[in-house]
């Protein structure tokens, strides 16, 4: 696979760039590191893992479950009683091993499930799947012995019993903790694409009748995968469990099933490494946008669509559709049309925002009694002005576009062209 | 013997309630293999507008205009957006409905703002219709249940007895065949997609004062929804019909039943005393787990009938 081979120096710098990140952040001054940045670094190594491993089902194995969040959020509610024995003193298990019985508690409850929801496929597992987060998310409010109600959970995760002899009581250290954790846990996923399960998991998703014929069960193998992503969503949740010390009903709820898919989906799912670009790109948008915006959510939602709409690959797919432009050199020619492109898409995203964000102040924003600032500037929500700007700039943008995204598919499709004919000459001079 | 009789009839009504949800769910779902995540999102919004223009014009031509706008919107969504995506394979089309999802919410969010509407019944329908046991049964009740009923009777004289219904029949069985006959069979899916849009507003402006107008009605209703579309089997309109009663029936009595597992046990001389997770699951009152037990009979079904109750084929 000279695919995977090229890109190990891409991952090694990617580990090598989380490693030195916090340091990035570091105060000098205060000697201390950034909390925000240090707690937003960590939910992204925890939302790679659950999206990478949400990515077994929907990319790999083109299974569309809408229960990830459960095995995630059980991950975590089993590490808050395992860290509380431990603390105790009734289970001597260094820290750093503790993730893997999340991942262990998460592969449990996916045997479970699996067994009852791997019967079916396609749109009847999604509904299964739809009905068993929703029968966790509703069992979590009621059963307080192990839930611990609408409060969650919490505990200490200062145990003091590590393999190196750390305390976890800084960030810092419960960074890299997930770090290491996001890597083993990452590099097993990738190693299990490899396996012969893997393999079948693709032929099951593209073919099932012919991998029927083949000799495998396909149920087999939708629920071995299926429970070892429960394994990973897992180790996911403990590392939730251990960076928060609270697990509370948010960890399990469906809300969080929609985030796995959305990081999964708009990272790109038909390459490896697309679920850690979504995932990456949601945490920072969540941290980002959330505070500014309280329209976050339309905004990932029309994300979502127009993805699923025009580029069903993802990001990692519309980044890998460029490798051979690239290869021949020819990646140049692109940029002038880029930016042709990007100058109306900018205009009609901003008159998107702009008209959304209007609305919002209209209703929710003014129950909140908040205004629209814009440039320190009070911007009147009942003016005529603004709703004007933000409508031509959507609709001029947009029919704009769509011009220049006619010249783009041209200017793509003679690239396309000329690389084909030229394939095809090196073909035949080898011949 | 009251409380069965009133049990009875209240899940009957909300029973009505969640076929109208569920038949236009099942149909969409038989002619284009298409789940609809966005159909409670749709009820929704029948719920508001209907709020919107009965404000404005009254209740009763809020009871027409709602749910032809719920149709038109069910129209765009399908000539926009699913057929763009139709290529794509079902996964996509799910992809798309549950991205709408989001829309939607937030959507209805920024229109109406985050609070309850106050959307009630109307005057001349805000009284009760009979009094049994001296508990009183509303009137708007049993408008609820004549409008479902009249919904039921003509979807199924639309289906059964018209010629529009006899091409639906054929294009949901043989697309290609009906086709290759001259029919359009993309405008038919548009239609069934409409109209399973149009019966969901139906049910938002029904349903939109028997419940709360609230953003989370969406949510609440959604999930309920898919567990009588799984559990009466997928594509099957009788079937769906039959889970939706039993559904609603169950929901409305398991309110009302105060005993919990250990009630069953105690005859046999078992009695618990311990505080664990064990006995708070056995101790728990069905009453409070009522929300549980849509989900619990779901699991159940599919474990022993895998097509659910009336299904015939797999997805």
């Amino acid at each position: 696979m000279n695919g995977a081979f090229g890109k190990s120096w891409l991952w090694i710098a990617a580990v090598a760039f989380a490693l030195l990140l916090p340091w990035c952040f570091y105060d000098f001054h205060t000697a201390r590191h950034s909390g925000f940045m240090l707690s937003m670094l960590s939910q992204m190594g925890m939302m790679i893992i659950l999206a990478l491993s949400y990515n077994m089902l929907l990319g790999q194995a083109g299974l569309f479950s809408l229960c990830h969040a459960t095995f995630f959020g059980i991950g975590g509610y089993a590490t808050v009683h395992f860290l509380n024995a431990a603390g105790d003193g009734d289970l001597p298990l260094p820290m750093e091993i503790i993730p893997l019985l999340g991942g262990f508690s998460g592969l449990g409850l996916a045997i479970i499930f699996g067994y009852m929801a791997t019967k079916q496929r396609a749109t009847a597992f999604a509904m299964i799947t739809l009905g068993i987060g929703e029968l966790m998310a509703t069992a979590a409010l009621m059963f307080h012995h192990f839930f611990g109600g609408e409060g969650g959970v919490s505990t200490n995760r200062m145990i003091d019993h590590s393999l190196f002899g750390l305390t976890y009581a800084s960030g810092v250290q419960v960074y890299y903790l997930i770090l290491a954790w996001t890597l083993i846990a990452t590099l097993a996923m990738f190693f299990l694409t490899k396996t012969p399960l893997g393999r079948m998991a693709n032929a099951t998703r593209d073919n099932f009748e012919r991998a029927q014929f083949m000799g495998y069960d396909p149920r087999v193998v939708r629920f071995l995968q299926f429970s070892l992503s429960g394994l990973f969503a897992g180790i996911g949740g403990a590392l939730y469990a251990i960076t928060y010390e609270i697990v509370t009903f948010d960890a399990l709820a469906g809300p969080l099933s929609a985030n796995a898919l959305l990081m999964a989906y708009i990272g790109g799912t038909t390459v490896f490494g697309g679920p850690v670009l979504g995932a990456v790109l949601i945490t920072l948008l969540q941290s980002g946008v959330s505070l500014m915006s309280n329209s976050w959510l339309v905004y990932v939602g029309v994300l979502f669509i127009s993805m699923v709409i025009f580029a069903p690959s993802g990001i990692a797919g519309l980044i890998m559709g460029h490798k051979p432009i690239l290869r021949a050199g020819k990646l140049g020619q692109l940029v002038v049309p880029y930016i042709r492109v990007l100058v109306p898409g900018l205009l009609l995203v901003l008159g998107f925002v702009g008209l959304v964000e209007l609305t919002s102040f209209l209703t929710i924003g003014a129950a909140q009694g908040k205004t629209l600032v814009l440039g320190g500037n009070k911007i009147d929500v009942h003016a005529t002005m603004p709703w004007l700007v933000s409508a031509i700039a959507l609709f001029g943008g947009g029919a704009w576009l769509r011009i220049e995204a006619r010249h783009f598919r041209r200017v793509w499709d003679g690239l396309m062209a000329d690389l084909k004919s030229a394939d095809g000459k090196a073909e035949r001079v080898l011949a | 013997m009251e409380i069965v009789l009133i049990s009875l009839l209240n899940g009957l009504v909300y029973g009505m309630l969640l076929f109208m949800l569920a038949s236009g769910l099942t149909l969409i779902f038989s002619m284009m293999g298409v789940l609809n995540f966005a159909h409670a999102s749709i009820y929704m919004i029948g719920a508001y507008l209907a709020f919107t223009v009965s404000q404005v014009l009254g209740f009763f031509p809020a009871l027409i205009i709602a749910p032809i706008l719920c149709g038109l919107l069910g129209a765009a969504i399908e000539i926009y957006g699913l057929r763009r995506v139709h290529h794509n394979g079902h996964i996509a089309e799910l992809l798309f409905t549950f991205g709408l999802v989001f829309i939607i919410q937030r959507g209805v969010q920024m229109t109406w703002g985050m609070l309850p509407m106050a959307y009630r019944v109307p005057a001349i329908l805000d009284f009760p219709l009979f009094t049994v046991y001296g508990a009183n049964f509303p009137a708007y009740r049993g408008f609820m249940l004549l409008i479902s009923a009249g919904m039921l009777l003509a979807t199924w004289l639309l289906l059964k007895k018209t010629r529009i219904g006899l091409i639906i029949q054929a294009a949901l069985t043989h697309p290609q065949m009906a086709s290759s006959l001259g029919h359009n069979v993309p405008m038919v899916f548009t239609i069934v997609f409409a109209g399973g849009c149009l019966l969901a507003g139906l049910a938002g402006v029904i349903g939109g004062n028997y419940q709360t107008t609230e953003p989370g009605m969406a949510e609440a209703m959604g999930p309920i929804v898919f567990v009588v579309v799984v559990f009466g089997g997928l594509g099957s309109l009788a079937g769906c019909f039959i889970a939706s009663i039993v559904m609603g029936v169950i929901q409305t009595f398991a309110v009302v039943i105060d005993y919990s597992f250990i009630d069953f046990l105690k005859p046999l001389g078992i009695s618990v005393t311990a505080d664990n997770l064990l006995t708070e699951i056995l101790t728990v009152p069905v009453a409070r787990i009522g929300a549980l037990l849509p989900f619990a009979m779901m699991i159940l079904i599919l474990l022993f009938r895998p097509r659910g109750l009336l299904g015939t084929r797999d997805t």
